[in-house]
């Protein structure tokens, strides 16, 4: 699969138009001078070592600089992965906490009151542009409430450890810091969080109503055990298997929703040097996020697969 | 098998039409008697309407500034308002839903027409040819969808064009493995083998026995496509890959809005939220609708 992956990133990125030595060097520069770099480069070499040397340089975390800052790319991806990681977590945290109890009581009470205006509210959740959330968040609490800070990612300096500012700052005991920089994470993880959330809602719901109906629920509770018991144990525990697939996926999502996210709220992370990548043409910047983004996303996938072997003892590799 | 179901199987043969007068009925009748469903192909209808009389409605060009009245608040003459050039919004969202809504479609198109002939290629072939198709497919699921599209439009150039050819592209695996399934289950039916004895093509096989046969699933996940396609191109013309202004489009005129400076938060607030609800209320309802078609022509889901 990953294979499959650096395959089409690299024939992709052959494709965008431009020789990239000719745009390193402008359009005055001599034929000599192009042809020179472009041995340097390793682009006058057949198609098939080009893609092995550009395997080598993924593995090894060397896939060019940066036209834009001449930085090495993967050292300014990662500078920048702790925001996007606490971004994204706290997204799916959020996400995982409502959507996952939510689901489990819409099933519990199917066609109650409750369970058609979650269902419509999910459905609505599925439909919102993710910019407009996030958006109108900020007119709502950061212009008429004026509860929560807007842009960035704090506005007390916090000294960097690991990266993650909510981490860091309690390091280093620097709880102003730390306050600020929960506010700042509050609207960004939610206008992240909202469409996983809304989705596995839907999951956790229609897996837990289809798990309902087995027998075994109807043996569990002929048994007399209580209703809360065969609830959690006997009935979540099967229906989580189609929602941690699904949890799987939304981080794909996560990853193209950050892009978006962190260019609205200035979110120095991954996100949004891609947004800056796009529109400067940085070629070397936007491969490496592609490539290292969907291999990032195979392997949570396959860490979906692992968990699937926990929590269903029947599978096993 | 009782005598009843025989029959049953044979008026698959001798005609869809027997059998699908009857499944029309049911269809109606379940999709009909869901409110959201109603409400949705209602909402959809009122959308398209806009889109097809858009100069006949529109109050106004939607191009046509008055800097003026930047951001003037809702009027009775601007219903809702005007946006960072003194555009009346209104008159936007009007012509808006004619770019957003067919590049919607346009993308769902692509993808299902291409979704189609490499599901029924790989579920009629089988065997190698199914493998190397579905293994391609997999591959282009490992993206994620955006990331992916992002690319697309990065090579082939910004437009409007290419960000609905790169949503379509990123669609196909979806639809080609709900066809591909379909298809697989229709392909041993009865049915499938008389019309083969009967000295038919695999072509013709294709196109009488098995499409028909597969359409429900299709319908449906085109539909749902269509929900997350909107929002795609709408993303994507955030992004600055999609339309360009001063295109009227949706997702556009929120990114113009939001380009203008902080002061649209302030004093804008109407140029951001209706986009958005328009956006969001066609989403919405394509959602609606394709929840409808599914309970309509899935019994299996039927409750």
């Amino acid at each position: 699969m990953l294979i499959g992956v650096s395959v089409l990133v690299f024939f992709m990125v052959r494709l965008i138009p431009g020789d990239p030595a000719q745009i390193l060097l402008g359009q005055t520069a001599s034929q000599e001078r192009v042809q020179e770099l472009r041995a340097q480069m390793g682009l006058d070499r057949p198609l098939p070592v080009q893609y092995l040397l550009f395997v080598r340089g993924a593995v090894t975390g060397d896939l060019g600089d940066s036209i834009v800052t001449g930085r090495p790319v993967t050292e300014e991806l990662l500078a920048r992965f702790p925001a996007t990681l606490e971004l994204t977590l706290a997204a799916m945290l959020l996400a995982v906490a409502v959507g996952i109890p939510v689901g489990v009581i819409a099933a519990v009470r199917q066609y109650s009151v409750l369970d058609k205006v979650t269902s419509v509210l999910a459905l609505t959740g599925i439909s919102m542009p993710i910019f407009w959330l996030a958006m109108i968040l900020i007119v709502i609490f950061t212009v008429q409430l004026q509860l929560l800070p807007f842009p960035g990612r704090t506005s007390v300096p916090i000294s960097s450890i690991t990266g993650l500012a909510l981490v860091d700052s309690l390091l280093t005991l620097n709880f102003e810091g730390f306050r600020s920089a929960l506010l700042h994470l509050i609207m960004p993880a939610v206008a992240l969080g909202t469409i996983p959330m809304a989705i596995i809602t839907r999951m956790t719901r229609s897996s837990m109503l289809e798990v309902m109906n087995e027998d075994y629920i109807r043996t569990a509770h002929a048994k007399g055990l209580m209703p809360r018991r065969v609830i959690f144990k006997h009935a979540l525990r099967n229906a989580m298997l189609p929602t941690v697939t699904v949890i799987g996926l939304q981080f794909g999502l996560l990853m193209g929703g950050a892009v978006i996210t962190e260019t609205i709220f200035a979110w120095s992370g991954i996100g949004q040097i891609a947004y800056e990548s796009i529109n400067r043409r940085d070629y070397a910047m936007i491969q490496a996020v592609v490539l290292y983004g969907a291999t990032f996303f195979v392997l949570i996938n396959l860490l979906v697969d692992v968990l699937y072997a926990i929590l269903d003892p029947r599978v096993r590799y | 098998m009782t005598e009843q179901a025989q029959a049953g199987a044979q008026t698959d043969v001798v005609g869809g039409r027997v059998e699908s007068r009857g499944r029309w009925r049911d269809f109606r009748r379940v999709f009909f008697g869901n409110r959201l469903a109603l409400t949705g192909t209602a909402v959809m209808a009122l959308f398209i309407f806009c889109a097809l009389f858009a100069p006949i409605i529109a109050p106004y060009d939607p191009y046509e500034q008055d800097l003026t009245a930047k951001f003037a608040p809702p009027t009775s003459q601007h219903w809702l308002g005007q946006d960072e050039l003194g555009r009346d919004i209104l008159s936007r969202l009007i012509y808006g839903a004619r770019v957003s809504l067919t590049a919607g479609l346009a993308a769902v198109a692509f993808a299902t027409v291409v979704g189609t002939v490499i599901g029924v290629t790989a579920g009629y072939v089988g065997r190698w040819v199914d493998s190397v198709l579905m293994r391609l497919m997999d591959v282009i699921l490992a993206f994620p969808t955006i990331l992916l599209a992002i690319v697309i439009v990065t090579i082939l150039g910004p437009s409007l064009t290419n960000a609905m050819l790169a949503v379509g592209i990123v669609n196909v695996p979806q639809l080609a493995r709900v066809v591909r399934s379909a298809v697989i289950t229709v392909r041993e039916r009865d049915y499938v083998e008389a019309e083969r004895a009967l000295g038919a093509g695999n072509l013709q096989i294709v196109r009488t026995a098995i499409l028909p046969n597969s359409l429900a699933p299709l319908i449906v996940q085109a539909t749902l496509t269509l929900a997350t396609a909107i929002l795609d191109i709408a993303a994507l013309s955030f992004l600055g890959l999609g339309a360009r202004p001063p295109t009227p489009e949706w997702g556009a005129m929120l990114t113009d809005a939001f380009r203008s400076g902080f002061g649209v938060f302030v004093t804008g607030q109407h140029a951001i939220i209706f986009p958005g609800v328009a956006i969001a209320l066609s989403v919405l309802s394509v959602n609606f609708i394709g929840d409808g078609l599914r309970d309509a022509l899935d019994p299996r889901q039927r409750r």
